[in-house]
């Protein structure tokens, strides 16, 4: 097995970087200060043709490959990871199950905005009482008369209640298994339907210029035909998507390492103490070189699992076909290991700055807040840690 | 509908730029990329382009410059242009305005050989030389109208209207295609090239002209045959501190504003 990044990549890196810094970096500050989705800067992303990048040319895409939509994700995250979390989700949550799903006539109706990035889709899994743990899921939906009826509540769900959002599909029991499970669905809510709350957008640790909120259902009603894909396979149609994501918030994570080591290496030449630049001191540039050392792993993990994902729809040269097997340790294994990389890097970069790592005025402060949650969204470390366990053949719980 | 645009590869104006022993650009040591100021022109080409409804337009990039001045097509073709032509020739090496004219010229005159040329589009001025005569000379050398610092273009047909900004007034130029003209930084931000655009443009068409495939003497172009020379170069010298105000007495406020009307900043 082999990989590298092509020079296509390298080149619409520098096209993205070029954007994040002219377009975003500027006012990424500001926007983190104010709690402020920046409608605006989603639609220029979207004349970038970032949301479509690996939708087909017929909706109009860019049928592109998933690596490219890591390096969109790592160089938007590399300024503001607020609106590299936009980005990730807007794509794998919210574009790709109903690319992935939809009838044509759902494709129709949603994607073509979706893909421009004039609109955003959220996707509703988690709930109060219900994670990882899908299973436990209470949100309901009942078909009657040719509707379904949704009643319910979701947390944490991303881009779900910005003025450009047009539907949320959210999972809901649709009815009980033979075994007495619940038969999961997923059903397409358009925002503005009667019943369907975007509640007050949460006040987080960190992403503060990401748009999360939870949800409330009260009868909301959408027609019958808003059910996305088999009745019944809501759970299992989102776990298809999900290793995409692992790779995606891990390239994110290898974003935000980037940010931390750029930051570090230049404050460590510009401060200095007793005369000296402060990079001179063993102790602090040693911490810098184990910053390097986490970004350079954390990046050829994350490539390598983009690349396989590529390779397994042959959009990639260099060595044999992986097997799903294969995507799905390396997407845990890239995940795991560059999201607590990015918590550990971000504690350096900040100690790198002394007192004003611990002041809002330096950017690396954000990185710090920003870190916290890639080891939760997408699955938790503990859960990476027990698939990879798993993919080992280890009878773990 | 054809219309040429002008791209200019140029070294990099963030980067430290050095001198040949012949004065001319060090090329070859610094990072080069398409003229910025060119972009402009090449969006203004693609808008054209995408507001003639049903018409068809062709947006070729053309380049005058060593080999890699490919990426200033490139770059051009990744934006949307369609296709691309690369002069390059030793000879041109060290040309002056007069003689780029002219190599230009001939290029967009076997650019018309397959189709006439109905507007060719240019930048304000290139970031590098800033010299803003090209564009003139060109019209002169094809023998068509020149319109030059146009912010705003409407097309109907074969009738332009040009808005042109000058310090001191606005004008309003009308003028009946094929026309040269040159468009300025406030004509409306570039586009980024897309990721659709980038893997595009590797399957567009780029030809690749030496200065016999123009029927231009090499005699007459390069830094042999400039009417002009560059004598000497010399690095700006590094600016000297400037005069420090130490208010110790509460006349600090008065010695900055009497230097600011020194310098007839206010």
């Amino acid at each position: 097995m082999s990989f590298e990044i092509s020079e296509d990549h390298e080149q619409f890196r520098r096209v993205v970087r070029d954007f994040a810094e002219k377009t975003i970096a500027p006012h990424a500050a500001q926007w983190d200060r104010d709690h402020h989705f920046p409608v605006d800067v989603v639609h220029q992303m979207g004349d970038l043709g970032l949301f479509g990048l690996t939708a087909p040319e017929e909706l109009g895409g860019a049928d592109g490959d998933f690596t490219s939509l890591c390096v969109a994700i790592e160089e938007i995250g590399r300024v503001d990871q607020s609106m590299g979390i936009t980005l990730e989700a807007a794509v794998g949550l919210g574009i790709n199950p109903i690319q992935t799903f939809g009838t044509p006539e759902q494709q129709q109706t949603w994607l073509p905005d979706l893909v421009a990035g004039r609109t955003l889709a959220g996707f509703g899994l988690t709930e109060p009482g219900a994670g990882s743990d899908a299973g436990a899921t209470r949100t309901r939906a009942e078909l009657r008369d040719g509707e379904w009826v949704v009643n319910g509540a979701k947390q944490f769900i991303t881009n779900s209640g910005s003025e450009i959002t047009s539907v949320v599909t959210v999972t809901a029991r649709t009815g009980e298994r033979p075994d007495g499970r619940p038969e999961l669905s997923a059903i397409m809510l358009p925002s503005g339907t009667p019943g369907f709350t975007a509640e007050k957008a949460y006040d987080k640790l960190g992403w503060h210029a990401s748009d999360t909120h939870p949800l409330s259902f009260s009868d909301a009603r959408v027609p019958e035909d808003h059910l996305l894909g088999e009745r019944g396979r809501g759970y299992a149609q989102f776990l298809a998507t999900l290793d995409d994501g692992r790779v995606a918030i891990a390239a994110l994570a290898v974003g935000c390492l980037q940010a931390c080591l750029d930051m570090s290496v230049q404050y460590a030449g510009e401060r200095t103490t007793f005369g000296v630049p402060i990079g001179r001191k063993q102790g602090l540039a040693f911490q810098v070189a184990d910053l390097e050392v986490m970004l350079a792993a954390s990046r050829q993990l994350t490539y390598r699992a983009a690349w396989m994902r590529d390779a397994m729809a042959g959009r990639a040269g260099g060595g044999s076909t992986p097997s799903m097997q294969d995507f799905k340790q390396a997407a845990a294994v890239a995940k795991l290991y560059a999201t607590e990389a990015a918590v550990t890097g971000t504690r350096i970069a900040t100690q790198v700055f002394g007192g004003y790592g611990f002041m809002e005025e330096y950017p690396v402060t954000r990185f710090y807040r920003d870190a916290k949650v890639l080891e939760i969204g997408e699955g938790t470390s503990e859960v990476q840690r027990m698939l990879i366990a798993r993919g080992l053949g280890l009878p773990v719980e | 509908m054809k219309i040429v645009v002008l791209v200019k590869y140029v070294p990099d104006a963030t980067a430290d730029r050095q001198f040949e022993s012949d004065h001319t650009v060090d090329r070859a040591g610094v990072p080069g990329l398409l003229s910025e100021l060119d972009e402009y022109a090449v969006e203004q080409a693609l808008q054209l382009k995408e507001k003639a409804e049903g018409e068809d337009v062709e947006v070729v990039a053309l380049t005058v410059g060593p080999e890699a001045a490919a990426e200033a097509v490139k770059k051009a073709l990744q934006m949307g242009a369609d296709s691309g032509v690369h002069v390059t020739d030793e000879a041109i090496a060290g040309s002056d305005y007069l003689a780029t004219s002219q190599v230009l010229a001939a290029a967009v005159r076997k650019v018309g050989e397959s189709g006439a040329v109905d507007l060719v589009l240019c930048g304000m001025a290139s970031t590098d030389a800033s010299g803003s005569v090209v564009p003139a000379m060109l019209a002169e050398r094809l023998d068509l109208p020149q319109v030059t610092l146009g912010s705003v273009i409407e097309r109907q047909g074969d009738q332009v209207r040009i808005k042109r900004d000058g310090d001191t007034s606005t004008e309003v130029i009308g003028a009946t295609l094929p026309i040269v003209l040159s468009v300025t930084d406030q004509s409306g931000e570039a586009r980024y090239p897309s990721f659709k655009g980038i893997m595009a443009a590797k399957k567009k068409p780029v030809e690749t002209w030496s200065l016999a495939d123009l029927g231009v003497d090499a005699g007459e172009v390069g830094l042999d045959a400039a009417w002009s020379k560059v004598e000497a170069a010399e690095a700006r010298p590094p600016r000297t501190q400037g005069e420090i105000v130490t208010d110790e007495d509460g006349s600090g406020a008065t010695a900055l504003v009497d230097f600011l009307a020194s310098k007839k900043f206010i």
